[in-house]
């Protein structure tokens, strides 16, 4: 499988369970091709780790095409590596140069614990969304086009905010392991559209709350957020939830 | 709870008040600044003495000057409290860490930490010394035809009960008035180095705080526009993060230069 000419040496966090302390490890990785995608290198060293009868390095990925948020790899001090916009899984081997030493470690936040290895558990985010990320009320067939008005210009907002795949890059970018960015972006992709608005005050208070109650950190709008965001989630959005939470605390009939 | 202290208390709420308290001590400088901007008036100091005497003694003044020493704790205390939080999000650090973000916002903790010392050295040289030690006393007697002020020190034993004394006499047409010489002991303490090398430490980290803190105190409250966002960093880097530091140190240096010309 390995077909290539490229010879990496690489600097891999490994940790049994979250109960105990992990390392770095250097393994040598060679003959690897500029075309493989770096979870394919992660296969190629697997198999052989797995032929050496080691441990397997445990690390999420699933659609590996850059659009369920699973890979989570933070990779010399990037999450997602050295490419803007992109996911792990989408990093390609032609983005390193042979002789590299690449460091891989998990996304590091107090919420987000490590499970094993790569693998960190990011069911703080299931709960926040949980906590209000979504359109509850679900009545008859859909409406006829054109029958609610949308400007294009907030649906593009909408759109651009849906983007977000929930994978936790704002977080592992984050000085303060806030996060704020994913929080906005699913506040924000309902807040603009009609069907978000019977719940929209409710919501932006809600979702903070847990996004609180999970220990994420403060945002201090450094904005390596949204520089590191594989799917380019504004700024504008951190802006947007502010407004939709002061305004709803402020608004809100709940004495 | 009721509803302001669960809101305040919230991520979002704690860094409003960061926001807002940050936003008040911005407007504070721009006074200070264009208050202080009459040390370099060539009156021996009677606009400046005499505005030092206005800003300790006009009632609304002092109630904001109070509140401003509350928000300068507060703010510094609160974000030493958020920094603390915050380094507890990630109780596992990264073993390799490269940075998308600028060097001010990731640093605001420390340049914070540096002002709040700044401004203990700071209100110790001037504004304790000003309230609580003898200042010798300087009287301005200035021509109302012709404007002409010359200023006479008085003898280091005199003292006065008010703040400024204050005679004219519409004969001779004579102004007199009779301050503490605040003017003086600014002039004295920049003849210092040391001290003009510590303000100018102070200003440098005034600008990179604000460089990143004005703007992102209006991102904090909602405030992220395409049209005025530009101008709010626009005023953050070139008025908060430029002009003002510059207007400050500028102070020290200017008395600093003064004193080596021999004046």
């Amino acid at each position: 499988m390995s077909e290539g000419n490229m010879n990496l040496t690489l600097k891999v966090w490994r940790q049994k369970n979250a109960k105990v302390n992990g390392s770095l490890e250097t393994y040598q990785v060679n003959g690897i091709s500029e075309d493989m995608s770096f979870l394919e290198m992660f296969d190629v060293l697997n198999e052989r780790l797995v032929s050496e009868e080691k441990e397997p390095i445990a690390f999420d990925h699933d659609c590996r095409e850059g659009i369920c948020g699973a890979c989570s790899m933070y990779i010399n001090g990037r999450p997602h590596g050295p490419l803007e916009a992109v996911t792990t899984c989408q990093l390609h081997m032609r983005s390193f140069k042979d002789g590299d030493t690449i460091v891989v470690e998990p996304w590091r936040a107090t919420a987000f614990p490590v499970v094993k290895d790569l693998v960190v558990d990011r069911a703080a985010f299931d709960r926040i969304i949980a906590a209000g990320g979504y359109v509850s009320v679900n009545t008859g067939n859909a409406q006829d086009g054109n029958a609610i008005p949308i400007p294009k210009e907030e649906a593009d907002k909408a759109f651009a905010a849906a983007a977000c795949i929930g994978c936790g890059a704002c977080v592992a970018a984050c000085k303060n392991a806030s996060a704020m960015l994913f929080v906005s972006a699913k506040v924000s992709q309902l807040a603009l559209l009609p069907q978000g608005q019977p719940e929209r005050e409710e919501r932006a208070i809600k979702m903070v709350a847990q996004m609180d109650a999970e220990g994420f950190g403060n945002c201090t709008n450094t904005g390596a957020c949204a520089i590191e965001c594989p799917k380019e989630i504004s700024l504008e959005n951190i802006a947007r939830l502010n407004r939709e939470y002061l305004g709803s605390s402020i608004a809100s009939t709940v004495a | 709870m009721s509803w302001l202290t669960k809101t305040l208390s919230s991520s979002i709420g704690k860094k409003v008040l960061m926001s807002l308290t940050g936003l008040f001590l911005c407007t504070f400088l721009v006074v200070h600044l264009s208050g202080n901007l009459q040390l370099f008036y060539k009156d021996g100091g009677y606009a400046f003495n005499t505005y030092a005497v206005f800003m300790t003694s006009f009632p609304p003044i002092k109630v904001i000057s109070y509140a401003n020493y509350f928000f300068i704790l507060f703010h510094a205390f609160w974000g030493l409290y958020l920094e603390y939080q915050n380094r507890k999000a990630r109780s596992v650090r990264y073993a390799v860490v490269r940075n998308s973000s600028s060097w001010s916002s990731r640093n605001m903790a420390i340049l914070g930490t540096v002002l709040l010392v700044y401004i203990v050295v700071h209100m110790g040289d001037f504004w304790y010394k000003y309230h609580n030690e003898p200042l010798p006393y300087v009287q301005y007697t200035s021509d109302v035809r012709t404007g002409q002020i010359v200023a006479n020190e008085m003898p280091s034993t005199y003292t006065q009960d008010v703040k400024k004394v204050e005679i004219s006499d519409l004969e001779t047409g004579v102004h007199l008035v009779i301050v503490k010489d605040l003017y003086k002991e600014v002039a004295r303490v920049f003849q210092n180095p040391l001290f003009v090398l510590i303000y100018i430490v102070g200003m440098f980290a005034v600008a990179f705080h604000l460089y990143h803190g004005f703007q992102s105190a209006f991102q904090t409250l909602g405030w992220n526009h395409p049209k005025y966002t530009p101008l709010v960093r626009g005023i953050s880097t070139w008025i908060f993060a430029i002009l003002i530091p510059i207007g400050f140190a500028a102070m020290p240096i200017f008395f600093y230069v003064k004193h080596l010309m021999g004046n």
